[in-house]
């Protein structure tokens, strides 16, 4: 062996120098074919008559499942546009796929399914194609105020079109609240004396589980205190992850788990489809997709479930959070721009489009029109026992904060805080204390990126 | 075994090499060339990598050593260094004395069904690693699995493997069931070669079964074992896909720098630092290196004893 390594050593060195030369020559190309930020020029009614009717096709990347059937839609208005479904993966798989392509400047889709939180991550890297030349600002209005606020860049320009929501509220298990003479509760307050009450009377049964792995949840929490922990100005980031809202809700959750009087079980693991299926947690503090995912995954609980809104910290001005939902976006580099932008907006603002997204997908509206139709709004579940739980979400969808911001690193915000506040829930430790170490481990962070850190 | 070949090639005499020199890089050339491409030329540019840094705002600049300097001094890397060495300190003999007592039991004859036996421990290294610890990921699931099933049955409080104390052996336990029977092959194989004549001899001297696994057949063994421990050493430092699966059943335990391999690839992936995750598994392989040596070294010194 060790001679084989010495007859390698000029070998390897050469090799070395080669990749080095090849690399530095990769480097340079990709830098100069990444394509300059979309011109902020309006597109002409004529440019986008004669895009529309030109053979086109546009490569879509999205998990969402039988998306198809509202392609077909847009495909038998604009027949010459042909749009091509690929399925990329879904969370962290997804970004990083698109991450790569985006990186190596060939590969990338025309359009891509973003959440809502991934926005300023793929536009800080200037990956996010700017739509108000395509006519973003005269659709505004159709979409619910918040979510608008999402889609929009630190300087005005609009970054992608909404396509589902997730407000946050409360499904909560009737039979048990009765059975226990609990009531619904309207406070924070009045949720820990309920969480204490139902413990003592039962000790196997808790009356949330408040995962703590689920870092969607908590920001929708944080979002909903009315935390200030992001926001992006340029090259500024602020940072405040430990403000004072955010405290407020960590040394909640983690006084109630150091009682030991709700569950800190990881989320959509085995243990917790079992804990909703035989009545260990009383509620799920979930989004507005939530109680179609909850009637598909605890069936042997149908009829016992309700909805209501989240317990707030001040009952006269109720507040919500926002935990999931996405938005499809056009990806700087498409040759297709005027088509995708316009794909874009058909498939989230068309009505039909819209309410088959609900339909078929069960995806909780963007739209105001669709959440104010009568139709939707008015639909009676019976897993929730005839109650009409549309109408429950779309009146809570109207109380989320229109402030919140996401960070730009919003992967590394996530891992931070598993490791830290969620690491705290799951050890019943001082949590308060743990944000700010989240708060410590994601300046560091900031600042290693290039950043200037601002606090909040 | 690295030893003698290295006392051998140390003098080579000058005539030879260059007799021997053409006809041989044809040979190799086949091999060289996947060599080159898919072996050095991806390590040679990692490395390059590591001597930049690329950032969200600024973007890529040369940094000379910085990510090394910031690794070494990186908490959460030294962390799962510790672990991972600590990991390989318990786990490794633990399964190298399984390994070499199977092996030696299939080889002595007197297992009634040696070959099931053989299969029998061999079947877990079949078995995908991913699969493998899937599966152990249930058994050991705290309100699922078979152990809190029996648990409750019984009215005890069974242990919660996948808690903060519990996962390293929980690992542990996993890798040991997928790779004993690997290295018991190799020993096994290794047994194999052993001449017969020794056996006759020991035999003749009044040698019984075990004197002669104490005597004869451990002594012989000693190259295969040292094959056994490297590889152990390689995989114990690189452990990835067992913390990797396991994470999801209990993310606060396994957090992305766990094992010095899911860091990097945590620092990659999820938070863009590609250049200091080339530079912190560069860093990961120089470890490899040295503790592989110390290994050898200390083996080797006691075979000269």
């Amino acid at each position: 062996m060790p001679t084989s390594m010495q007859n390698l050593n000029r070998r390897q060195l050469i090799a070395t120098a080669v990749a080095a030369v090849a690399a530095l020559t990769i480097a340079g190309c990709s830098d100069s074919s990444s394509p300059a930020p979309a011109a902020a020029a309006t597109v002409t009614q004529a440019d986008i008559d004669k895009a529309m009717t030109t053979p086109t096709t546009l490569n879509f990347w999205t998990w969402v499942p039988n998306i198809d059937k509202e392609v077909a839609l847009f495909q038998a208005k604009y027949p010459a546009i042909k749009v091509n479904v690929v399925n990329a993966g879904q969370g962290l798989e997804a970004y990083t796929k698109l991450r790569t392509a985006l990186k190596a400047g060939k590969g990338a889709p025309d359009l891509a399914q973003i959440e809502f939180q991934y926005i300023p991550t793929f536009s800080i890297t200037k990956s996010l194609v700017d739509l108000r030349p395509y006519g973003a600002d005269a659709i505004k209005d159709k979409f619910v105020d918040w979510t608008w606020n999402q889609v929009t860049g630190p300087n005005g320009e609009i970054l992608a079109y909404p396509q589902d929501t997730g407000p946050m509220g409360m499904l909560y298990r009737a039979d048990l609240f009765s059975k226990y003479q609990i009531d619904v509760p309207k406070t924070w307050d009045e949720f820990a004396a309920a969480a204490r009450k139902l413990h003592a009377a039962d000790p196997k049964v808790y009356l949330t589980d408040m995962a703590a792995n689920e870092q969607g949840a908590w920001h929708g929490l944080m979002w909903q205190a009315g935390s200030k922990a992001y926001s992006v100005n340029g090259t500024t980031v602020g940072l405040a992850v430990n403000d004072a809202a955010s405290k407020k809700v960590a040394d909640y959750w983690g006084g109630l788990a150091k009682e030991g009087v709700i569950a800190t079980d990881p989320d959509f693991t085995d243990t917790w489809f079992q804990g909703l299926n035989n009545g260990k947690y009383a509620t799920w503090l979930t989004a507005a997709w939530g109680p179609v995912f909850l009637g598909g995954s605890a069936k042997s609980t149908a009829g016992k479930w309700r909805a209501a809104p989240l317990p707030q910290w001040d009952a006269s001005k109720p507040v919500s959070g926002n935990w999931g939902g996405s938005t499809t976006a056009v990806m700087t580099g498409t040759p297709n721009a005027i088509a995708a932008a316009k794909f874009a907006e058909f498939l989230n603002t068309d009505p039909e489009s819209a309410k088959m997204f609900n339909s078929v997908q069960n995806f909780f509206p963007a739209t105001k029109a669709l959440l104010a139709d009568p139709a939707f709004a008015s639909q009676k579940s019976a897993f929730f026992g005839d109650q009409q739980v549309n109408q429950t979400f779309a009146e809570i969808g109207e109380t989320v904060d229109v402030s919140w911001q996401w960070p730009p690193f919003v992967d590394q915000a996530v891992k931070d805080w598993t490791e830290t506040a969620g690491k705290a829930m799951a050890d019943k430790g001082d949590v308060a204390a743990a944000t700010d170490q989240w708060q410590a481990r994601l300046t560091a962070y900031a600042k290693n990126q290039g950043f200037t850190v601002s606090a909040g | 075994m690295t030893t003698t070949t290295a006392a051998t090639a140390a003098a080579p005499p000058r005539r030879r090499r260059s007799k021997t020199g053409t006809s041989g890089y044809i040979f190799i050339t086949p091999f060289l060339v996947f060599f080159l491409l898919f072996f050095v030329l991806p390590l040679g540019y990692a490395g390059y990598l590591s001597f930049f840094r690329d950032q969200l705002v600024g973007g890529t600049v040369f940094a000379g050593l910085d990510n090394y300097a910031r690794a070494l001094k990186d908490a959460q890397l030294l962390d799962g260094v510790l672990r991972v060495a600590l990991f390989f300190l318990v786990q490794v003999p633990v399964m190298l004395l399984v390994a070499l007592v199977a092996a030696l039991a299939i080889d002595s004859g007197m297992l009634r069904s040696a070959k099931l036996f053989r299969l029998g421990v061999f079947i877990p290294y079949a078995v995908p690693s991913v699969v493998a610890a899937l599966m152990w990921g249930y058994l050991y699931g705290p309100d699922f699995g078979p152990l809190a099933q029996l648990g409750d049955r019984l009215g005890f409080t069974p242990p919660n493997l996948l808690s903060d104390s519990a996962m390293l052996a929980s690992l542990g336990n996993i890798v040991t069931w997928e790779f004993t029977g690997y290295n018991m092959i190799i020993l096994y194989a290794a047994l194999r070669t052993v001449p017969t004549e020794l056996y006759e001899a020991a035999w003749v001297d009044g040698a019984g079964a075990w004197r002669t696994a104490w005597s004869i057949k451990i002594p012989a063994l000693r190259p295969a074992l040292l094959l056994c421990l490297i590889f152990s050493v390689i995989g114990s430092f690189q452990l990835f896909a067992e913390p990797n699966l396991l994470q999801r059943l209990a993310p606060n335990v396994i957090n992305s720098s766990y094992t010095p391999n899911l860091y990097a690839y945590s620092l990659a992936f999820t938070s863009q630092e590609v250049n200091y995750a080339a530079a912190v598994s560069f860093l990961l392989g120089l470890v490899i290196v040295v503790v592989s040596y110390v290994v050898l070294f200390l083996t080797s010194r006691g075979s000269r004893r």
